[in-house]
């Protein structure tokens, strides 16, 4: 923590000013060499772990242009010493990856269709709705969430098999429609919003399910799109759910084909520009999504961690 | 709002207590779907596995059918203290995993709370950059991350190829299964190697974790890291900018303001972070299914992939399920211990204190215009 503001220094009379104008730069004249070179070492610090944080990916775009030799041989170099798609040729026209993708296609749209339907819906009810037995539904979702995933791996895999949907999209989908964490995102966010726009739809006679349809479902879009966010990025990374939940090569997801071809199950040798290419296309469509709302993203924790 | 609905009320003839009715039919109408798929997919779930834990459920057809018996404690005793290989296997899962816990939540903690200092900085350029940066690997699939990881943890790869700049041999990372505090020793002594806890040695125990779960430890930190940098961050912008100025201007230096000032404030966010952190980290699995499979020498084995593994792959439903309740209380009882520990802590309360008369001087103190 040596690192820390050399701001340590700053006279008393300046500190107000730090606060209330916090990018305005100050006069020219206060910075010491003392300074200069505590702000240069938190650059060169931050830019530092940026490097170890963002080379990682750049290697593995790089090696799976790469042919399986060069990788091999040069595994930090970022410029293929001659550029082949060959890996991705083979994942495109030689293998079951157009499959897997579309099977988590399939069900990362639907899962994240259910949860924004399912979750708004008894978000509104607990937070609006005055109904009898309010307060057990809200205990039973805590309680459901407080429950490991990795203890539910067994379970889930015999409620599925005794209800005869082992190995079908209904199997892999149903469980992860709806999310108790979802719930509870949209609950906060309703409870947030003035009840009296409401009360004067319900004057005008508009039904329950209208005035939650047609007028708070339009006013929750920042809830919502956590709720997508969220929900597509839990559904399109979920690995062990589709490991119980399918055995049938034609149902397997991106994330079940490329930990198979990781594990070697479906391929002789390293392999590594295959599996890394793989990777690097599994990764695009959350990376999409979170660069499209990466302010939100970083807002929303904000708002978890209030509470 | 009685003024308004009364009328209401009269043209639909309809008492107060119909208007309620509508809203109870309508409230679990609408939650209806929640609690229907979460039952069936999580609760009776539960229910069914506890069930198959004490039975001899075999796989074959309903865990209710007429052939299936109950067998009492028998799969937990198993894996508890039956001495043999499901005893042993279960230990080295337990040792695996613990060593696993107690690297990953204390370093990724770490790494969050500094990065999100950092980046909180006041007068920092590129913020929006460090902070997308150190986020990214968190949006990524296990899967994914860990197939990267392979490759730059590979005996040929990219991190041994940097340890090679300063003249040293990397490991073979994924291929090692040595303790990395047994420093290359083979065997210990005897007073070490011969008590066991769980068919494990004293001497495996106190190994560490292996180079290949080492891996798996700078994969979590580096992945969860961005995470939790979040939750801090979200934490250090909702600090009081007062008491931070108050400490200012009574010339704290910058360290003792961290650790007297800023640390004490965000002890809920830590308490938050840990607590998801031991619940995460107990839970450890697809990196081990997509990396390992428990390999080398089940030195990356945890209890997660062991439960699957006993399940799916040798038909020992019963214990499998026995593992998989032993964990949830496992999880359970770290969670507690945790926040026994994190409350009893009582120093912190001086420095509340010593806060507080900061915020309560400052109230008095006239402020000046710059606000």
């Amino acid at each position: 923590m040596s690192s820390l503001p050399a701001a340590g220094r700053i006279d008393a009379v300046v500190a107000p000013e730090v606060a209330s104008a916090p990018r305005a730069p100050r006069g020219r004249g206060r910075w010491t060499p003392g300074r200069v070179v505590g702000q240069s070492a938190v650059y060169v610090i931050l830019v530092a772990i940026a490097v170890i944080y963002i080379f990682p990916f750049l290697i593995d775009i790089a090696t799976s242009f790469k042919t399986e030799p060069d990788a091999a041989a040069n595994p930090l170099s970022l410029i293929p010493q001659t550029w082949t798609t060959a890996a991705y040729q083979q994942l495109f026209l030689n293998s079951d990856f157009p499959i897997w993708f579309k099977n988590s296609a399939i069900v990362t749209v639907f899962v994240t269709l259910g949860r924004v339907f399912f979750d708004s819906l008894a978000g509104y009810a607990l937070a609006r709705l005055n109904f009898r037995g309010r307060g057990v539904v809200f205990a039973v979702l805590v309680a459901i969430m407080a429950v490991p995933n990795v203890v539910l791996l067994i379970p889930k895999f015999l409620v599925i098999n005794q209800l005869g949907i082992f190995d079908s999209y209904a199997g892999m989908i149903l469980p992860l429609l709806v999310d108790a964490a979802g719930v509870f995102i949209m609950k906060n966010f309703f409870e947030s919003i003035p009840v009296a726009v409401e009360e004067q739809a319900r004057i005008d006679g508009a039904g329950t399910f209208r005035i939650f349809w047609s007028i708070v479902l339009p006013m929750a879009r920042p809830a919502l799109i956590t709720i997508i966010i969220l929900s597509f990025q839990g559904s399109w990374n979920e690995l062990a759910h589709f490991i119980v939940s399918t055995s049938d090569p034609s149902l397997t997801t991106l994330t079940k084909g490329v930990a198979q071809l990781a594990s070697g199950q479906l391929s002789q040798g390293t392999q590594y520009p295959l599996k890394l290419a793989a990777g690097a296309i599994m990764t695009i469509p959350v990376a999409v999504v979170f660069f499209i709302f990466q302010r939100r993203i970083v807002n929303q924790s904000a708002g978890a961690v209030k509470e | 709002m009685t003024a308004a609905t009364a009328p209401v009320r009269r043209r639909r003839g309809a008492s107060g207590r119909g208007l309620r009715r509508g809203q109870t039919a309508a409230g679990w109408l609408f939650t209806a779907p929640v609690l229907v798929i979460l039952g069936v997919f999580l609760l009776v779930p539960v229910l069914m596995a506890a069930w198959v834990s004490v039975s001899d459920w075999t796989g074959r057809g309903s865990p209710f059918a007429g052939g299936v018996h109950f067998v009492g404690a028998q799969n937990y005793g198993a894996v508890l203290w039956s001495g043999g290989l499901a005893e042993s296997d279960f230990g080295i899962s337990l040792k695996n995993n613990f060593w696993y816990v107690v690297l990953v939540v204390p370093l990724q903690t770490i790494v969050a709370l500094f990065l999100a200092v950092m980046v909180n900085r006041r007068l920092l350029r590129g913020r929006g950059f460090f902070r997308t940066a150190y986020y990214f690997p968190s949006v990524t699939s296990s899967v994914a991350i860990t197939v990267l990881w392979l490759f730059l943890f590979s005996a040929s790869g990219a991190v041994n190829a940097v340890i090679a700049w300063f003249g040293a041999k990397g490991p073979n990372w994924f291929n090692d299964p040595d303790g990395i505090f047994h420093f290359g020793a083979q065997t210990g002594p005897a007073f070490l190697t011969q008590p066991t806890a769980l068919g494990v040695s004293l001497w495996d125990w106190i190994g560490g974790p292996s180079v290949a779960m080492t891996a798996f430890v700078l994969l979590a930190v580096f992945t969860t890291g961005g995470t939790f940098m979040l939750l801090f961050l979200a934490a250090l912008q909702n600090l009081s900018e007062d008491v931070e100025e108050a400490a200012l201007v009574d010339g704290a230096s910058s360290a003792q303001r961290f650790f007297r000032v800023t640390l004490p404030q965000l002890r809920p966010t830590l308490f938050t972070v840990i607590t998801l952190g031991l619940i995460g980290t107990w839970q450890v699995f697809d990196q081990i299914y997509t990396g390992t499979r428990g390999n080398p020498s089940k030195t990356t084995l945890t209890p997660a992939y062991l439960s699957y593994q006993a399940a799916f792959g040798s038909n020992e439903w019963g214990p499998a399920a026995a593992i998989a309740f032993v964990l949830f209380a496992i999880i359970i009882v770290f969670t507690l211990v945790q926040r026994w520990v994190l409350a009893e802590r009582a120093v912190s309360k001086r420095r509340m204190r010593w806060i507080t008369d900061y915020q309560r001087s400052l109230a008095e103190r006239p402020k000046g215009g710059a606000r």
